[in-house]
């Protein structure tokens, strides 16, 4: 792959998948806490706690990821290359348009993430699991934190869609 | 050789009877199934609201080909809807492939559409994310996107095997439908390419058609991945070809179309020879040819953009029907 045409904003999503195996682990030992402390969360208010949840989230992951906050974060089963960053948001896979180079079809600039995502999925532990189908995405999780848990989120939506 | 007999007389838009083990009640998934080597070929609808555009279009491969796909909205450039094509062609004994595209509609709208091109006859739907609109004449349009192939096709089947929506919500008459997908084994990253295909197939995909084919060994290595995982025979797997018109009309394809991918030698081969165009219908038949031999492979798919009427001559002339005459009217 020609490394050189792509430009350098995309430096840290191909450090990230590089270093997918490290990332991997981190969030390995991260999960369980975040799981510990959502009786905690419940107990402050998901909406209150959410604020500030999502700044530190949105610090650490749109500078390691580009990451778009979606809500729904998948890059365990991504490589680690965030696919909202995809011009389609493909959450399944690489489209058939990605250029001999790699580059995306829309952009030839850009490396497509979905390459990036096999390789950094070829260092991961658990890589395999970026053969399994993704379900389309929640549009009314966009712009919600992914580090609350799923169920608190799925409640939250409930709950907002009530004062609504 | 007529391919079905047990159609019925006097409707040429009718069903055929319902056969064990078929999901549709068209020719397509027959032919397929009988292990008959297929063509498909690319229908461009026009950019026109008269039926007889869409007729003129259709005629020509009538009798050569065994299905017509009706594009969405190839290229993000805006023709007349799949659907309506589908239905048109329909009325008159036509197979078709209904392409459905992610980019343009949500999921609420391919629902509804999928049951209503189902209602007007449609057997055979190929489930596709779709062109990025930057590609197409209407770069400011809002891409949707909401699904994705995949996503689409779980979506399709479970239409189908489980009568509901995405919501859960039931359906009183499911869609009768052979559920199709794209493949292309020339773009990056090959090695994930065959996974693709499970994943397709996993979700629902009983046929695939793949982008242009101008590397045989590149496709022979692919179809060696795909018969190993197993997955040629749980899905039919059609290889998509077509002619270039020159040398020039070969590079403007590489570099503007997205995935197709096309060796220098065989575009210097069209540069130092007398009759380009002729040329490069010389190589889509020799590619026909050596496609037709490779493990695993169900059929063709031909996309003779501009140059539609070329494709008879190009199919007879591969002799990949073996004698088999497709449908054709009745005079």
């Amino acid at each position: 792959m020609g490394e050189n045409v792509f430009r350098s904003p995309y430096q840290m999503r191909r450090w990230s998948v590089r270093h997918a195996h490290l990332l991997e682990t981190i969030y390995g030992l991260f999960h369980p806490v975040l799981r510990l402390l959502t009786p905690l969360w419940r107990t402050i208010g998901l909406t209150r706690v959410e604020k500030p949840l999502l700044v530190i989230e949105n610090a650490i992951k749109a500078r390691l990821f580009d990451c778009q906050t979606c809500g729904q974060c998948v890059l365990g089963q991504t490589g680690m290359s965030c696919p909202m960053n995809c011009p389609k948001s493909l959450r399944n896979g690489p489209c058939g348009g990605v250029r001999d180079n790699g580059a995306c079809e829309l952009d030839g600039e850009m490396p497509c993430v979905w390459v990036l995502a096999w390789q950094g999925s070829r260092r991961m532990r658990h890589g395999q699991n970026i053969l399994d189908r993704l379900q389309p995405l929640d549009h009314r999780r966009i712009g919600h934190s992914s580090w609350l848990e799923a169920d608190a989120l799925a409640g939250q939506s409930k709950r907002d869609g009530r004062r609504v | 050789m007529e391919p079905v007999s047990d159609a019925v007389p006097g409707d040429p838009a009718a069903a055929l009877p319902p056969l064990p083990g078929h999901n549709s009640r068209g020719r397509l998934e027959r032919l397929l199934r009988r292990g008959d080597f297929v063509v498909t070929a690319e229908l461009s609808p026009p950019d026109s609201a008269d039926p007889e555009d869409v007729y003129r279009r259709a005629a020509v491969f009538e009798g050569w080909v065994d299905a017509l796909n009706a594009t969405d909205g190839s290229g993000a450039n805006c023709h007349m809807s799949s659907v309506a094509v589908c239905a048109l062609l329909n009325r008159l004994g036509f197979a078709l492939v209904m392409q459905v595209s992610c980019r343009d509609h949500n999921r609420i709208a391919i629902q509804g559409n999928v049951l209503g091109a189902a209602a007007m006859g449609v057997c055979n739907i190929l489930c596709l994310t779709g062109d990025g609109v930057e590609a197409g004449d209407h770069p400011d349009a809002k891409p949707v996107f909401d699904l994705d192939s995949i996503s689409l096709l779980d979506t399709l089947r479970a239409m189908r095997d489980e009568s509901r929506f995405m919501s859960g919500r039931l359906i009183n008459t499911p869609p009768q439908i052979f559920l199709g997908a794209a493949i292309n084994p020339f773009a990056p990253p090959l090695d994930y390419r065959p996974h693709h295909l499970a994943k397709k197939i996993a979700a629902g995909a009983q046929f695939v058609q793949s982008q242009y084919c101008f590397d045989v060994p590149r496709l022979r290595e692919y179809m060696a991945q795909v018969t190993d995982l197993g997955l040629h025979e749980e899905c039919f797997v059609l290889i998509g070809v077509g002619p270039l018109a020159s040398a020039g009309a070969g590079a403007w394809l590489r570099s503007n179309v997205a995935g197709v991918h096309i060796p220098d030698a065989l575009l210097d081969r069209m540069r130092k020879c007398g009759d380009p165009q002729r040329e490069g219908r010389n190589i889509c038949v020799e590619i026909m040819e050596q496609v037709r031999e490779i493990e695993g492979v169900a059929g063709v798919h031909v996309m003779a953009y501009r140059q539609e009427e070329m494709a008879a001559e190009i199919i007879q002339r591969s002799h990949v029907l073996k004698g088999r005459r497709p449908w054709k009217r009745q005079p």
